[in-house]
């Protein structure tokens, strides 16, 4: 099994494959599944990741305490006007927005690393599948490229809030979606890594504070922002950006700046937004 | 430490959290599943950060549609409490102080009439779930394959004979972990397989001499 970002890349290169079937190899492995199992697992998560960015983009979703209600449709209406950033990321922004509403209303999303995160990811495949004519099969190779991302933070960091913050969270999920998008567009493994550390190092330090402790305010506004931060981060890689600090020692670096966050900024609603006085006065309003 | 991809990207659930709600319906399937009978009331003592933020993030909910049977992922789960009403199941949720090393902890106990069977346990993050006692008796299943619960006296020699019954029916032991209340007291045999085991086992294991009681927790990893 690799351990982290360089082992998968120097597997991939001597065995004159792509880091995601490195990745599906082993897993393959660990789960003693056939391939095409593990493709038909990935393949369902795909369909649900999709069906929860398109859900509420025309239907508002009832949520638990009502802040993000109507969030997907109010920035998706927005995308068709005239936008400063352009329609295309108001549209990739509206899709992220719609998963954390759906996640926010109990219903049905995947975790991608976590339910709070669970926008970004969906939202950057299916915007950019959908802008540039990428063939679903190209979306599940990055899909699995992403996936294998997740794993070198999972097994070197963290990815849970309450351990490392913001960061753990929508910022995994930007990193993995930075290397997607840069995947989709024809990069290769070494530029998918560069997005992925892009994507990290642009949100390092990202606290983890919600509103009356409820996965909704800010979750939904940072899986928008931490989508668009994940395009961000593929096109410095695809324009030539060079990646001073190679991915694994962004990793690491993520869960020592982790470590050193006070329980306050983990997940505790102790800290940040959370205990803003429009912040507690919205705790009040919904717990009494 | 190996991670499979699968658990990065997933798990597919219900939302908001995958602690507080995709583990906390793991957890009550799973009790159910051990308990394996008929009740008419079920009751949650909630530790830890259960007990502190269980309303904000459906926690309730996910604990009674678990203990209905549901899983993580079912679209029903936001409707469980009606769903309970409707099978004459009432429940109720208590704070409740359980000594662990785990941050969301729950005591699920089913009542059929006064008759009570309780099961501990902890969610431990992205829909990971450990079962920490099973009325009383220290254990650790984390149910991510098909597993089997045998309790036993403490003597020499059963231990052997549940192992060859299952190699019999060509189930692989994954992990076997056996533990006991005291020296010749009752002992227990908790073994994680790699194929879903028959009904039939059981009842073949129940036969073995010293074997107080068997149960199977047939919960795939999909």
């Amino acid at each position: 099994m690799y351990k982290n970002g360089e082992d998968l890349l120097r597997l991939a290169k001597e065995q004159g494959k792509r880091v995601w079937e490195v990745a599906l190899d082993e897993e393959t492995k660990l789960t003693a599944m056939t391939r095409e199992r593990v493709m038909e697992h990935f393949s369902n998560r795909l369909d649900i990741m999709f069906n929860s960015a398109r859900k509420a983009l025309e239907h508002k979703q009832n949520t638990k305490g009502g802040l993000v209600d109507g969030v997907a449709s109010t920035q998706y209406n927005y995308s068709h006007g005239n936008t400063i950033t352009g329609g295309y990321i108001n549209k990739v922004m509206s899709l992220a927005y719609s998963c954390s509403e759906v996640n926010a209303s109990m219903g049905k999303i995947c975790a991608s690393p976590t339910a709070g995160s669970c926008g970004i990811l969906p939202a950057v495949l299916l915007g950019v599948m959908e802008d540039k004519d990428v063939p679903r099969e190209t979306v599940l190779e990055a899909l699995i490229t992403a996936s294998a991302v997740g794993a070198i933070y999972t097994m070197n960091a963290t990815v849970a809030g309450a351990d490392g913050g913001c960061q753990a969270e929508c910022g995994v999920a930007s990193s993995m979606a930075a290397a997607a998008a840069a995947y989709m567009m024809g990069a290769d493994d070494d530029k998918c890594f560069d997005a992925a550390g892009f994507a990290m190092i642009n949100v390092m330090g990202l606290v983890c504070d919600p509103v009356a402790g409820l996965v909704a305010l800010p979750c939904a506004h940072r899986n928008a922002s931490g989508a668009v931060g994940a395009l961000v981060a593929a096109d410095m890689a695809m324009a030539g950006q060079v990646a001073h600090i190679p991915f694994d020692q962004v990793v690491d670096s993520m869960f020592k700046v982790g470590k050193m966050l006070p329980p306050q900024l983990r997940e505790t609603a102790q800290g940040g937004i959370a205990t803003t006085p429009a912040g507690l006065a919205i705790y009040k309003e919904i717990f009494g | 430490m190996s991670v499979s991809l699968l658990d990065v990207v997933g798990p597919v659930m219900i939302g908001p959290s995958s602690s507080h709600t995709a583990g906390a319906a793991k957890l009550a399937k799973t009790a159910r599943l051990i308990y394996n009978g008929q009740f008419d009331r079920v009751e949650f003592g909630l530790g830890g950060s259960f007990a502190q933020t269980y309303r904000g993030h459906f926690t309730d909910y996910a604990l009674v549609a678990g203990a209905l049977g549901m899983s993580e992922d079912d679209e029903n789960l936001s409707r469980s409490f009606d769903l309970a009403k409707e099978q004459g199941i009432s429940f109720r949720f208590y704070p409740r102080d359980i000594q662990s090393e785990y941050e969301n902890t729950a005591r699920i106990t089913f009542y059929n009439g006064d008759t009570p069977f309780y099961v501990e346990g902890a969610s431990l993050g992205g829909g990971r779930i450990l079962v920490t006692s099973i009325n009383g008796l220290a254990c650790e299943v984390s149910a991510t394959t098909p597993t089997v619960i045998v309790q036993q006296r403490d003597v020499a020699g059963v231990v052997s004979d549940v192992s060859t019954i299952l190699a019999q029916n060509g189930i692989n032991i994954g992990i076997m972990k056996v533990g006991r209340d005291t020296r010749g007291g009752t002992a227990y045999c908790i073994i994680e397989c790699d194929e879903i085991i028959d009904p039939a086992v059981s009842a073949e294991l129940r036969k073995v001499k010293n074997v107080l009681n068997v149960t199977i927790v047939n919960i795939k990893a999909e």
